[in-house]
């Protein structure tokens, strides 16, 4: 039998076709004696296919807490006794928050709410608070308001928000064991709502749920067939109150295996680095990612947590040689 | 210096217990979630580059 990461050599680095699920599981469960090897020929990947930028991004919530979904990772869940309590933020504060995100290098803003979906005051809340951004602050807004109904992908279109995250968190078979209150495949809808009205698809997932490699893998490839312009791979931090707060960290070494992984398995798409990564990786893996595949990150803080100092990731990216991608939309 | 009734981390009286875990996560990833006056979970807000938060009952917290 050949060797995966020969394989994925000719597949992935050279033609530039991504691995399927099998080929990721292979990935998955090579031993830590091959990790080095794995991240790098997930790097050479990036570059060939993407380039050296990377992105860079901030994100804020515009709406904390009080989510009628029980996802099992998330803090803001109205269903869980978490010490997060509802906040909402003005608009004013919005507009801040995206002057101070590009004034880091970011090129992308995007508005997160935690919502099953947006109602018709929070449609307003994002409509000003995109205007309002749009007049003040050079860089390209992007949303995350939950599922979303044809009616609310067109306004979203028109109001132009040039990317719409909305995750698969989960592979499609261990879906009902992190999310009860909607399914995976409402999840995916979205997604094609998005795709249709010419946004751009951001669909990440997270990594450490009780899901085995082979639903890894699943996640994976299930991602591919999305076909998403990004990819935020986020790594469970468990949050008290949750019912995952019981969950270990990922294992460092796991987590980077499965940056590489993804990464041969979506040789095109932007693979950002998203929450988790301080616990799981810390200083020194946030270099071995960016070196083994990523090429994007949230700089600064979460919705609920708070991040590495983003001068401490621009100074990474600065002595890597790897430059802050501009931004590219003709004004 | 005022003395901290509560733990900020989980508002759970702070000389009862222990608040290792508290003290870590706030140290590492947490902004503070409890009034450490009067214990109540604290509006907060989280920004790309800083943080607020307010108490309902206490006001905001002067950092």
């Amino acid at each position: 039998m050949t060797d995966i990461l020969d394989i994925a050599r000719s597949q992935v680095l050279e033609r530039g076709e991504g691995l399927a699920e099998a080929q990721v599981l292979a990935v998955l469960r090579l031993g830590d004696e091959r990790l080095e090897e794995a991240l790098a020929l997930a790097h050479a990947v990036r570059l060939r296919w993407c380039g050296a930028a990377v992105e860079v991004e901030g994100i804020v919530s515009l709406k904390t807490g009080g989510c009628p979904e029980d996802c099992h990772f998330c803090s803001q869940s109205g269903r869980f006794e978490t010490p997060v309590r509802a906040a909402r933020l003005d608009v004013g504060s919005l507009v801040e928050a995206a002057r101070q995100t590009a004034a880091t290098g970011a090129t992308e803003f995007c508005i997160v709410a935690a919502v099953r979906g947006p109602d018709e005051r929070l449609m307003r809340e994002v409509g000003e608070g995109i205007a309002a951004i749009r007049a003040a602050v050079d860089i390209d807004i992007a949303c995350s308001l939950g599922i979303l109904t044809a009616a609310q992908a067109d306004e979203l279109q028109d109001m132009g928000v040039h990317r719409y995250n909305h995750n698969l968190e989960a592979a499609r078979s261990h879906f009902a064991q992190v999310v009860t209150t909607h399914t995976w495949e409402e999840r995916r809808a979205t997604l094609e709502l998005v795709r249709e009205r010419g946004m751009q698809v951001c669909c990440g997932c997270i990594i450490g749920m009780g899901e085995t490699l082979e639903q890894r893998a699943e996640l994976a490839a299930q991602l591919a067939e999305v076909d998403p312009d990004e990819v935020p791979m986020n790594f469970l931090d468990p949050r008290p109150g949750t019912p995952f707060a019981g969950l270990p960290a990922v294992p460092a070494a796991d987590a980077l295996r499965a940056i590489a992984a993804f990464r041969l398995a979506l040789p095109r798409t932007i693979l950002r680095f998203a929450g988790g990564r301080e616990l799981t990786l810390g200083d020194l893996g946030a270099r071995q990612g960016v070196l083994g595949g990523i090429n994007a990150i949230i700089v600064g803080n979460y919705l609920t947590t708070l991040g590495r100092d983003p001068q401490d990731d621009l100074d990474l990216l600065a002595e890597l040689s790897m430059p802050v991608k501009e931004l590219s939309r003709t004004l | 210096m005022t003395v901290a009734v509560h733990c900020d981390g989980c508002g759970r009286l702070a000389a009862d217990g222990d608040h290792t875990t508290c003290r870590a996560r706030r140290a590492a990833t947490d902004p503070p979630r409890y009034c450490t006056d009067c214990g109540r979970k604290l509006v907060v807000q989280v920004l790309p580059l800083d943080w607020t938060a307010r108490c309902v009952r206490c006001g905001p917290l002067v950092r």
